[in-house]
């Protein structure tokens, strides 16, 4: 039997777990783990210049191929600077696996040099933490740790790995489990028949429905399910900002998304619905609107993986825990036995209202006269030159709401942003993360001038690592949604949204070693895009002005129900 | 309403902190919390008992649930259960004063388990109910300390939790 080092059991397992890249950043506590990992060359480590990115990275990753991101960090400020990456992927159940030297365990407790109680602080924002007690545990806590991060609801699991856990002259026996057997923790494998059954009569007996497609869809694999039922059915299909992509956005079922800034067909059908078959959404707030008030006819089948999310701010009518895929093949599967057909006369009914609706906002916007661009024409030149089959990794903010309204999506884990915790400076090591594992790929981040300076350090991790992936900075010179919501509620007070100093980010991009296009007109815009997307093998940072003042709509009227929206600066419904 | 809930959590550091860090963390409150391990030395024990509407109470067994190292659990107000606490408590005993406290003490079927010339320390079992009349019944300037365990609780009849 083979005898290791715990900095050797920690390589030797992720190489064991087909880990092909992780992304870190070293310091003491971890030094043994980087030094077993300057030993072997099938793990490839990209040194990133922050450690929030390197969860980033690794999440948007995880996002593109529904495979675990793992993060390397070490103890103290290394571990809480990835604290906002994890919770950003704890909100979007997202499976990584962060791995975090610690001090010595003779020195927890002491205040020691770069100690932190990562168990304590990352506990509430982690599917589950482990902290290593003896090197021999190492390899059984990284197979559980990749079993529970990528199992159930996924999530970020955190491995505290004291720097004494992994002196490279305490070798101990090296076996790497081929299973995970834990008595606490079994995940829902399908769902409940009888219930299934029911939700099966419930959908052929609708006459208004619609299916509501969130995030568990497209992080189960489940999207081809999902599209399928929604066909064979006839029924009409939003998809959550989480879900976009899990139904085909050309599809002619698709109404768009759901919530604060989803569409007004989308909003006023659920609205009006009488049956509402949710796969994998869990009825976020800025879904919802008021709950009490939220699609007051309307019977609800809630399919999640995670039985918490059920019933949690919306009362399931029928509740059904299991995985999206394997219930909604089971329901496929009895809807060809049926001999019961959906009402085809209440369905067309239904479906002329919805045409009707879709003809009241249509995502209409108005160009500018003078040349400038608003930012929505921006993204549908981006859609066009990209042909929809692009990678988008967004930010945070008006223009991640701009290019979830105007990128059509037609496949599953293209469109990736941070949707439950809205963390600006995701977008970008989002992207990185996307472009190292499918080079081959379009990867675009689309940011604001604000969100991509809170991450831009990663010019340097992609010049060192040549990575091109392509950044549609909207450039606004202000914080876009602060100041919408400034000037909805606050009388237009710009307090602190209007960014003063902005970089030169031409000079910025060239620093770095990369190119960057200035668009300020309606003429340069597609040249420019044109331009960047033929230059396949560089970072191209197009810093893309478009006007201040335009806002985001439709937009949900606070404390109201789902038809409730500004469909414009001075129209309401 | 009132809920007792029984939780065996895996008897590992760091999986109380777990428990009690979801109640403050999702807003959920905790009346009483009593923790030790069972006879499997693997497993621990936990009683919580909590309050708040039908879907609170919903969200806390699912949240329980949910945590990784919670095993099994059970809310016992669902079902016939016994609850008890223990509370330990020192009361001032001088004067005529001393006889009266140890006939209340008697009718509460307490039992003094230490003794000094103007203090009976008094070990009282019951439900909150029977431990509060006591408190009541003896009034607040007699008391001088009280420490309560909080609730145990266990199902009536044949009902088990266990793995």
């Amino acid at each position: 039997m083979e005898m290791l080092s715990g900095a050797e059991m920690v390589i030797r397992s992720l190489q064991d777990q087909k880990i092909e890249y992780i992304y870190g950043y070293p310091g003491g506590s971890v030094l043994h783990i980087y030094d077993a990992l300057a030993q072997q060359d099938t793990i490839k480590h990209i040194l990133v210049r922050h450690e929030q990115a390197a969860t980033h990275m690794a999440d948007g990753y995880a996002r593109a191929s529904g495979k675990p991101g793992v993060v390397l960090v070490t103890s103290g400020p290394g571990a809480t600077n990835a604290i906002t990456g994890i919770a950003t992927a704890f909100m979007d159940s997202i499976p990584m696996v962060v791995l975090c030297g610690q001090v010595p365990s003779t020195l927890i407790g002491e205040d020691a040099f770069q100690e932190t109680d990562m168990m304590g602080v990352s506990r509430p924002v982690v599917k589950h933490n482990f902290a290593v007690k003896h090197p021999s545990e190492i390899p059984g806590i990284i197979k559980k740790a990749f079993y529970i991060a990528s199992s159930g609801r996924p999530g970020p699991v955190v491995i505290d790995i004291p720097k004494d856990m992994t002196t490279p002259t305490d070798k101990f026996k090296y076996v790497y489990p081929e299973s995970v057997s834990m008595r606490s923790y079994s995940p829902a494998t399908r769902g409940h028949s009888g219930q299934i059954k029911k939700a099966v009569e419930l959908l052929l007996s609708a006459r208004r429905p619609v299916i509501l497609v969130g995030g568990g869809t497209v992080g189960g694999r489940a999207s081809a399910e999902a599209t399928e039922l929604a066909r064979v059915l006839n029924f009409p299909v939003s998809t959550t900002l989480m879900g976009i992509g899990g139904f085909p956005a050309s599809d002619r079922q698709w109404l768009g998304w759901p919530g604060m800034h989803g569409t007004y067909e989308a909003n006023t059908a659920l609205h009006n619905s009488d049956l509402i078959l949710s796969i994998g959404a869990r009825f976020d707030d800025r879904v919802t609107n008021a709950t009490e008030k939220f699609c007051p006819t309307a019977k609800i089948i809630h399919i999640d993986i995670d039985p918490s999310s059920i019933s949690k701010t919306i009362a399931a009518d029928v509740p059904i825990v299991g995985p999206a895929k394997s219930v909604l093949l089971e329901m496929l599967a009895l809807l060809a036995k049926s001999d019961t057909q959906p009402d085809a006369e209440a369905l067309s009914d239904w479906w002329a209202k919805i045409d009707q609706w879709r003809q009241r906002h249509g995502g209409r916007y108005v160009r500018n006269e003078n040349g400038s661009l608003k930012p929505q024409q921006v993204i549908e030149a981006l859609y066009e030159v990209t042909k929809g089959d692009a990678y988008i990794c967004s930010d945070v903010g008006q223009h991640q709401m701009f290019a979830a309204q105007y990128y059509k999506f037609d496949k599953p884990n293209r469109w990736i942003n941070s949707g439950g915790l809205g963390t600006m400076g995701f977008g970008f090591p989002a992207a990185m993360g996307v472009k190292l594992h499918y080079p081959d790929a379009v990867v675009v981040c689309v940011t604001g001038e604000g969100s991509f300076q809170m991450n831009l350090q990663e010019f340097s991790t992609c010049s060192q690592y040549s990575i091109p992936v392509k950044i549609v900075c909207l450039n606004n010179q202000s914080l876009g949604m602060v100041r919408q919501w400034q000037d909805m509620n606050y009388e237009s007070r710009h307090s602190q949204s209007y960014v003063k100093s902005l970089p030169d980010f031409h000079k910025l991009t060239d620093a770095y070693g990369h190119k960057a296009i200035t668009v300020k007109t309606e003429a340069e815009l597609i040249p420019a895009l044109e331009q960047a997307f033929a230059l396949k093998d560089e970072l191209v940072f197009l810093d893309i002005y478009v006007d201040p003042t335009e806002h985001v709509y439709p937009m949900l009227v606070p404390k109201g129900s789902m038809r409730d929206m500004w469909l414009s600066k001075t129209e309401r419904t | 309403m009132r809920h007792i809930i029984a939780v065996l959590l895996e008897n590992e550091a760091g999986a109380l902190s777990r428990v009690v860090g979801l109640f403050s963390q999702r807003n959920f409150n905790i009346e009483t919390l009593t923790v030790a391990p069972t006879e499997d030395p693997t497993l621990s024990r936990l009683t919580v008992t909590t309050s708040g509407s039908d879907r609170v109470i919903e969200q806390i067994t699912k949240q329980l649930n949910k945590l990784i190292e919670v095993v099994k659990l059970v809310d016992l107000t669902e079902g016939d259960h016994i609850e008890r606490e223990m509370m330990l408590i020192k009361l001032k005993a001088t004067g005529q004063h001393r006889d009266e406290v140890k006939r209340t003490v008697d009718i509460f079927r307490g039992q003094i388990v230490d003794v000094t010339s103007s203090i009976y320390t008094v070990q009282l079992t019951g439900d909150q109910g029977k431990l509060d009349a006591f408190i009541n019944a003896i009034g607040g300037a007699y008391i001088l300390e009280t420490v309560r365990t909080g609730i145990s609780g266990i199902a009536r009849g044949d009902k088990i939790l266990s793995i």
